[in-house]
């Protein structure tokens, strides 16, 4: 493969992959927050909370079309630009992806555009229903994406098939069940509903710094508070669950993020800070605080928790097994009914792809000498800067959601909506989510390097056979049509907050909703 | 463990979903796109052309996913087709998302501003979210009936051996112009159904039957140059066999595309579905029965899609650059228990989408009307 076109290609993915993650968590989040604001609607009828979810429904509107549009290029991207890697693992990958069509996408967008169309056609609990649809087709789709995704950090329930040359399922049920996939769901989709959280939080702080819509504005300050300390919380305790180390790769990850080169005996301890440097394979200035690595990644305090050094070793000895089972492999490739190679390969399969991580250096992984094997076992390490610094920001800036979330739950049960500090801050923090969620997706597929699928296939053999000119040609692309996208998205979401929640009763005073009342009483019942 | 259905049963069964999905995909976001095209020329002024959109602005989100799960149930059922073809025709994939990434803030983010240019300008990006992808796909298809200059390594690593600008011969741009013809009749029978009748659904009308009879010439122009197509599988392929090409040998055999319809007669159903579909939509259109017209088209989209597949199989793309890449039903597929997993899932989950989007549908049932741009406010 030609190294730029792997790089290249990786750049699309984190590119386009990223962009649609700007969008997506707020979807996930706003989509629950607006059943909740509908809910209290249809139970209390009072209009003013029928404004309070058409109003979020229309920024809702807004950002969710981006998502979407975002969306048909990510699905197709496998097929385009990792053509390899759907042919490898397409047999176990393509399943949980057809199924977020089948039971997510249809559900959220055939509902989208009847919660958006349906306000005067359906009963309000119907409505109410169709709003609660449109939020679970959205979190299913996270559910199955993340199913998907959770099986290239641990790919559980597959097995390696020399007759069709490619990974193919044996258990269907523990790819569903994987315990990263469920860890990681549940961390996603809360880092979702915070992030909804905090844009509600922030915009209805800006009204309420400015004296404007003060009813709306509080009620949603309400809701994002109560929402939004559940989910902040949730994130961090989740993510914890994704820290709990299962697999080889797993474990790097983790040392990897923590800079530790040397496995840190029981009980182990957490860096608070560090400067990593990947020349002296240590890290300096080391702050720890005692215990509590070990009780994250062990869920001891009586278990040592493995560094760098040791991990690579037993990455080299598996590249050993390894180049044994390529051996049997391009013999069973030969000759298919070769009984002896098909024993060989059964016995060392499970390490095929570490003997796939040499052809980035050779082209037959069986003529590398010892010394090859020995520095190839060391591009199993991730790049632990990144990883390092990337975790604490996320890690931090999670701390930090829940400190804001509290003090916002405090104010609202103590009905001090106007503590002007705290609004100022309110609007500050709207940005720092993102940041966090932008870097959690980092965190792990950059901690998932080398591997496409941990342990399986190295990501440098993933790409499709594409041409430098071909793949510039859809990067400049893509990345003119999104950033043209994303100014006119930035600018109609403010001109939306601008023009605030009763911009359109006042466009159609006619639509007031069932009790009748215009905006000024609406404003004065607030 | 045993499952209930063989092998070679499944393989058939998923070969024919992919034409299912393919065909739902164009009956229903066909008629979006359609509409897209014909945009900028039946409304003629703002508030004709917010009727328009708003024909089918509740409902295209749903029906675009038909070309995602499409897509998606490609990747489950046919990897290796998934991989080869989409990074085959890599520009003209790109060509297509761009495209297609316009539609969904185009219908959201014209109405969010009352400026003529800016409405201008989105109605302009509806038109290329409908014409692109309904001439792109035809293209596509084209070149999949032609064979593609594929070829597998012994890893079954695929490399395409052509250019973006070789999809384009005359027999692929008569499938492109055959598809778009097909889908813009299909968006005119819809308008004429779902808009308010008067200036617009005249001049949809107008424009469905200069379509409809494109389509029926199109169609026939393109199955006289498929008799010159065509590929044979040599010696023999076992149906229940592992998924790999490698082990098949197929050679080009000029005509070959019409074997099917001797050894099989039963399939000439689908080349005279899109023939007689095409005639009535045209015939509904012209005496106003619009109901007729979107059935006929519905139909004739149908027959058409239904005979690219059907006189290829039992190919799903042949390559013209080496004998042992070519894609059958028999040796591209995914193992044994996706396929049947998938089934059971399909099953399950199919119904209940067909069942919400007909409640759907009969929630927003009737024409949409000038009058209620006036009223309604969640109208684009």
């Amino acid at each position: 493969m030609d190294p730029a076109v792997v790089d290249l290609s990786r750049l699309q993915f984190a590119l386009t992959a990223l962009y649609h993650f700007l969008f997506v968590p707020l979807t996930l989040g706003l989509s629950f927050m607006l059943f909740i604001m509908e809910a209290v609607y249809v139970m209390t009828k009072r209009p003013i909370w029928r404004t309070v979810t058409k109003f979020w429904g229309t920024l809702f509107g807004i950002n969710f079309v981006l998502g979407v549009a975002t969306g048909v290029t990510m699905e197709f991207q496998f097929g385009m630009n990792w053509a390899y890697y759907s042919h490898y693992v397409g047999d176990i990958f393509g399943a949980p992806l057809a199924i977020e069509g089948l039971m997510a996408f249809f559900l959220e967008a055939t509902f989208v555009g009847l919660m958006f169309f349906g306000w005067d056609k359906l009963k309000p609990v119907t409505h109410l229903l169709v709003t609660f649809l449109v939020a679970l087709g959205t979190n299913l789709s996270a559910l199955w994406i993340l199913i998907a995704n959770g099986w290239m950090q641990n790919p559980v329930g597959a097995a390696f098939n020399p007759d069709t040359m490619r990974m193919e399922v044996t258990d269907f049920k523990a790819v569903i069940f994987n315990p990263v996939a469920q860890a990681k769901f549940v961390h996603t989709v809360s880092a979702g509903y915070t992030i909804a959280a905090v844009f509600v939080l922030g915009v209805s702080a800006f009204y309420l710094l400015k004296g404007r819509w003060t009813g709306v504005a509080k009620r949603s300050m309400t809701v994002a508070a109560a929402f939004g300390l559940a989910s902040a919380l949730s994130v961090v305790v989740l993510g914890d669950e994704s820290g709990y180390a299962l697999t080889d790769n797993q474990k790097m990850k983790l040392a990897a993020l923590e800079a530790m080169w040397e496995t840190e005996p029981a009980p182990a301890g957490l860096t608070a800070f560090g400067i990593p440097s990947l020349a002296d394979r240590k890290t300096h200035a080391e702050v720890k605080i005692p215990y509590v690595l070990g009780l994250i990644a062990t869920r001891s305090i009586d278990k040592p928790v493995e560094g760098i050094f040791e991990l690579v070793a037993s990455a080299q000895d598996r590249i050993e097994h390894g180049v044994v089972a390529y051996d049997a492999l391009e013999k069973l490739k030969a000759n298919p009914k070769d009984i002896e190679a098909r024993a060989v390969f059964e016995l060392n399969r499970r390490d095929l792809g570490y003997a796939l991580l040499l052809k980035r250096h050779v082209d037959d992984p069986r003529t590398a000498s010892k010394e090859l094997i020995a520095k190839t076992a060391w591009d199993t390490v991730p790049n632990v800067p990144v990883m390092f610094w990337a975790f604490r920001i996320m890690a931090g800036t999670g701390l930090l959601m829940i400190a804001l979330f509290a003090t916002a739950f405090v104010l609202v049960t103590l009905r001090r909506h106007h503590t002007r500090w705290f609004l100022r801050l309110a609007v500050l923090a709207i940005p720092l989510p993102w940041i966090a969620t932008e870097l959690g997706w980092v965190l792990a597929e950059v901690g998932r390097q080398p591997w496409a699928v941990d342990g399986v296939l190295p990501t440098f053999l993933s790409p499709s056979s594409l041409s430098v000119p071909q793949l510039l040609a859809s990067i400049v692309g893509f990345t003119l049509l999104y950033g043209a996208l994303a100014v006119v998205e930035v600018g109609l979401i403010l001109k939306t907050i601008k023009k605030g929640p009763f911009a359109e009763q006042e466009a159609f005073p006619t639509d007031t909703g069932p009790t009748a009342s215009g905006a000024p009483v609406a404003e004065a019942v607030a | 463990m045993e499952l209930p259905l063989d092998y070679p049963t499944l393989r058939l069964i998923w070969w024919g979903l992919l034409g299912v999905l393919l065909i739902a995909f164009a009956l229903t976001d066909g008629f979006d796109m359609g509409v897209a095209a014909l945009l900028p020329f039946v409304g003629r002024n703002d508030d004709e052309r917010r009727t328009v959109i708003n024909t089918i602005g509740a409902t295209w989100e749903g029906n675009q996913v038909w070309f995602i799960t499409g897509g998606a149930a490609i990747f489950a059922a046919w990897p290796m087709v998934y991989g080869a073809t989409f990074s085959g025709f890599y520009l003209a994939m790109f060509l297509v998302l761009s495209a297609m990434i316009l539609r969904p803030v185009g219908f959201k983010y014209r109405s969010k501003r009352p400026e003529a240019k800016w409405r201008s300008f989105w109605d302009w990006s509806l038109f290329i979210g409908g014409f692109v992808p309904a001439l792109v796909f035809g293209v596509a298809v084209g070149n999949v009936l032609q064979g593609a200059p594929i070829k597998l390594d012994s890893d079954l690593r695929s490399t395409y051996h052509g250019s973006f600008f070789e999809l384009f011969t005359p027999f692929t741009l008569v499938c492109g112009l055959l598809s778009t013809s097909m889908l813009v009749l299909h968006g005119a029978a819809w308008l004429a159904v779902k808009a308010e009748r008067g200036p617009i659904v005249d001049r949809a009308r107008k424009f469905g039957l200069v379509a409809g009879v494109a389509s029926i010439v199109l169609f026939a122009v393109g199955g006289l140059l498929a008799s010159k197509l065509g590929f044979r599988v040599e010696g023999v392929v076992d149906p229940a066999g592992p998924s790999n090409p490698l082990r098949a040998t197929a050679v080009a055999a000029p005509g070959a595309w019409f074997d099917n319809y001797v050894r099989y007669p039963w399939m000439v159903i689908a080349p005279v579905l899109g023939f007689v579909g095409a005639a009535f939509a045209t015939f509904g259109l012209l005496k106003r029965q619009e109901g007729l017209a979107f059935g006929g088209s519905s139909a004739s989209a149908a027959g058409i899609i239904a005979t690219s597949g059907l006189s290829m199989f039992p190919f799903i793309l042949p390559s013209t650059v080496d004998a042992h890449s070519s894609f059958l039903v028999w040796n591209a597929s995914s193992s044994h228990s996706t396929l049947f997993t998938m089934l059971i899932v399909v099953v399950l989950l199919l119904p209940v989408v067909l069942a919400y989007t007909a409640f759907v549908y009969r929630v927003l049932w009737g024409r949409t009307s000038s009058a209620a741009l006036k009223t309604d406010p969640a109208l684009y």
